[in-house]
């Protein structure tokens, strides 16, 4: 046991000591935090630049009602449709719209001509002012006053409540439920792979440069092949602990040194333990009332099993794929042959990143339970379909599986590994695999 | 008697062949032993299964008249054939880990290893890397690693590859110097004038079967063909009693001649003086022994 710890010890320290890690420390959540600002940033910046729009209106009925907006401006023009083009787009370089004239409708119709692509805001603008003009004109002429529809609108607005179990209800949001679920499963994801990766590496490192055979006449094969695997996993806890207070920490410098203050500018989910927070994005959210809701969706997410799976998810969904790598890094003698061998490993991790739009979009469905038990993708399909509240028997049954799969893939990983390491110049494929596996010691 | 290390008609059978038949050697204490045999023939299964990395189908292995245990580890020493370090750590981390999982306390272990650092020159290196190491120093860190817990019991395979030939002077030195400390050594090998110059006993190894062992001198003397080389001055050409010898060759080379003369029929080799003595002036005379490499090559084929 004490020689376990040796290897833990030695596996943690190497890798927590190397350049690697320190600037991957540092630059992830830097990246993280960037990821989450700079969207924000950028659809700000793009906007502004102002744009003048020429209008050449020869059906006359729309004069007058496009309004100056914050980046667009707009002005008549009254000649020829040609030369008015010409000179609004290559002389001005402005954008340039024509609406034709009709004979007896409401035109409907018109041409935005512009010489780089005419930025949304401007086309949805001028399609909204048409429409309601034209609305207005139709209500009119059969007789019925605008006034008296707009009177008439009403606004629905529905909120999802989830009646939990006790009859505690609590407001959900689809969208920030999706959002995080995406979240979760692609973290989930994204850890096992690297530090999966790790192990194989690190097993790969032993076998090639020899030193496997000199350790393992001082400790048994699994205990070498576990105190990898563990000291790997502490590393991955240790970055992922590290990344989330060094998240915040960024996003609080970001947030009071680029945008001064200015929170609203900020679409962004903090998932810090009990500070948890999600800001609503975008310039134009009029009201804090969305921000209210927001945080009211998020505080009915229990973020106790949140976090809770996550780690538990992360370890044992780490645990049963990186026996696996590290079975194949004892199998095979060259970089180059673990590909046919990682392919097969890999794509259960794919399948399930890949299915979480259909599993968000139908978190119940039989097909989300089923993915959300295997155990190889139970890990990222589970954590996309929590956030959406699964019964506590479902994550109980799950997590048991989950465990079962990790000891006895854990078990199989062992047997091809201690037999693996020792063997070099074979070349090695799935029957001698199956062959080193029914293999006495 | 009690044997240092004692392997008892061991087994051992993979999947696809069967790697050792019924083995069994005996390794006196303060000996060394040369385990020798043709590439694949079962040497390093045995020394795997004594060093515990792999299980025996049948038979026993007794390290100091009791049955092998896990904790015996720490009692062994093993330098692989195929071995190597940690290429990213630090040699003096590399060798205090190495050391502490064979069980040495670490202040233990860095005590240790600055005596042996100075004894191989490389005490400058400790804070090195592996990987800046020079394969003749990387060798000797090796060396020292598999050492420097002080085991009863030392286990070399191929020690010798990879090294030059001042270092190998060293490295048999220091082998001997182990035994004479108290070490038992068993090494296995290819190189069979190192097996002359440093075993006490051996056994031969080929297709998973001991086919040969015992004290080195002795199995000369079993494979000893009889012949003695004279060299001599005459004018004229030998003649013996073809009953009872036998002239192999004769022929002059350098102004010097010399004949390798076999003895028949129980002749002995005072009898052959006798009756060359008449006919030439002996210049020398000389039973010559098969050296180990000869033994090895017609048992191996035979």
């Amino acid at each position: 046991m004490n020689k376990i710890f040796l290897i833990i010890q030695r596996e943690y320290l190497s890798r927590v000591k190397k350049k690697s890690f320190i600037i991957m420390t540092f630059l992830g959540p830097v990246l993280m935090a960037a990821m989450m600002i700079l969207p924000a940033f950028l659809a700000d910046w793009s906007e502004a630049t102002h744009k003048n729009v020429a209008v050449l209106d020869e059906s006359g009925w729309y004069y007058g009602k496009f309004k100056d907006q914050d980046n667009i401006s707009f002005y008549q023009v009254h000649d020829d449709l040609d030369a008015d083009k010409e000179k609004a787009l290559y002389e001005k370089g402005d954008l340039f719209l024509y609406i034709p004239k009709t004979e007896l409708n409401i035109p409907v119709y018109a041409e935005l001509f512009s010489t780089k692509q005419a930025g949304l805001n401007i086309t949805s603008y001028i399609k909204s002012v048409m429409k309601k003009e034209a609305e207005n004109k139709k209500l009119l002429a059969s007789g019925i006053d605008p006034n008296v529809i707009k009177s008439s609108k009403v606004d629905v607005k529905l909120s999802t409540i989830r009646v939990e179990e006790g009859g505690i209800e609590k407001k959900s949001n689809t969208e920030v439920e999706v959002g995080l679920a995406i979240f979760a499963g692609i973290m989930i994801y994204f850890f096992i792979f690297m530090f999966g990766a790790q192990v194989l590496k690190g097993v790969m490192e032993e076998k090639q440069s020899r030193i496997a055979e000199v350790i393992l006449s001082s400790v048994k094969p699994f205990q070498l092949m576990m105190g990898k695997i563990i000291g790997i996993a502490m590393v991955g806890l240790t970055q992922f602990l590290l990344w989330i207070i060094l998240t915040g920490v960024f996003l609080g410098i970001f947030q009071s040194g680029i945008f001064g203050g200015d929170t609203d500018m900020l679409g962004m989910l903090s998932q810090g333990g009990t500070t948890s927070q999600v800001v609503a994005a975008g310039p134009d959210v009029a009201s804090a009332d969305p921000f209210a809701m927001v945080t009211e969706v998020i505080s009915g997410i229990n973020f106790k099993i949140m976090i809770f799976s996550f780690l538990f998810y992360f370890l044992a969904g780490y645990l049963l794929f990186a026996s696996l790598f590290a079975a194949i890094g004892g199998a095979v003698d060259h970089d180059t042959d673990t590909q046919q061998f990682m392919l097969p490993v890999s794509i259960p991790l794919i399948f399930s990143v890949a299915m979480s739009g259909v599993i968000v979009s139908q978190p119940d469905s039989s097909l989300s339970f089923w993915l959300s038990m295997i155990p190889l993708t139970s890990p990222v399909i589970m954590m996309i379909r929590i956030p959406f509240g699964v019964p506590v028997w479902q994550i109980a049954l799950s997590m048991s599986l989950l465990v079962a799969g990790f000891v006895a893939s854990t078990w199989m990983a062992g047997k091809i590994y201690r037999t693996g390491i020792l063997m070099y110049g074979q070349k090695v494929n799935y029957t001698i695999l199956w062959r080193w596996l029914r293999q006495k010691r | 008697m009690m044997y240092a290390l004692e392997a008892k008609n061991v087994s051992k059978t993979y999947v696809n062949h069967k790697a050792l038949d019924n083995v069994s050697i005996q390794v006196e204490e303060g000996s060394v032993f040369g385990l020798l045999g043709p590439n694949g023939a079962g040497k390093t299964s045995l020394i795997r299964i004594i060093n515990q990395i792999s299980v025996m189908d049948q038979g026993e292995i007794l390290l100091n008249g009791h049955k092998i245990k896990p904790a015996d580890t720490a009692l062994i020493g093993y330098l692989p054939e195929e071995r190597g370090l940690y290429k990213k750590m630090k040699v003096g981390e590399q060798a205090v880990y190495l050391a502490q999982l064979k069980g040495v306390k670490k202040q233990d272990a860095i005590k240790q290893l600055k005596i042996w650092f100075e004894k191989f020159e490389i005490a400058g290196w400790w804070n090195k890397k592996v990987e800046e190491l020079s394969k003749g120093m990387q060798q000797k860190l090796q060396f020292i690693a598999t050492v420097m817990h002080n085991p009863k019991l030392l286990i070399f395979d191929e020690p010798f590859s990879g090294f030059d030939p001042i270092n190998v002077n060293i490295l048999k030195q220091e082998i001997l110097n182990l035994r004479n400390e108290g070490a038992t050594v068993i090494f296995s090998t290819h190189n069979m004038a190192s097996v002359e110059e440093l075993c006490d006993h051996i056994a031969l190894i080929n297709n998973s079967k001991v086919i040969l062992s015992g004290e080195i001198n002795e199995i000369k003397n079993r494979y000893k063909p009889n012949i003695f080389k004279v060299e001599y001055n005459a004018e004229n050409i030998l003649h013996v009693d073809e009953a009872r010898f036998e002239i192999v060759s004769d022929e002059s080379k350098n102004g010097v001649k010399a004949a390798d003369i076999r003895l028949l029929n129980g002749s002995r080799s005072n009898d052959l003086i006798n009756a060359l003595i008449a006919q030439c002036e002996i210049k020398s005379f000389n039973e010559i022994l098969p050296s180990i490499n000869d033994i090895f090559i017609k048992e191996v084929k035979a």
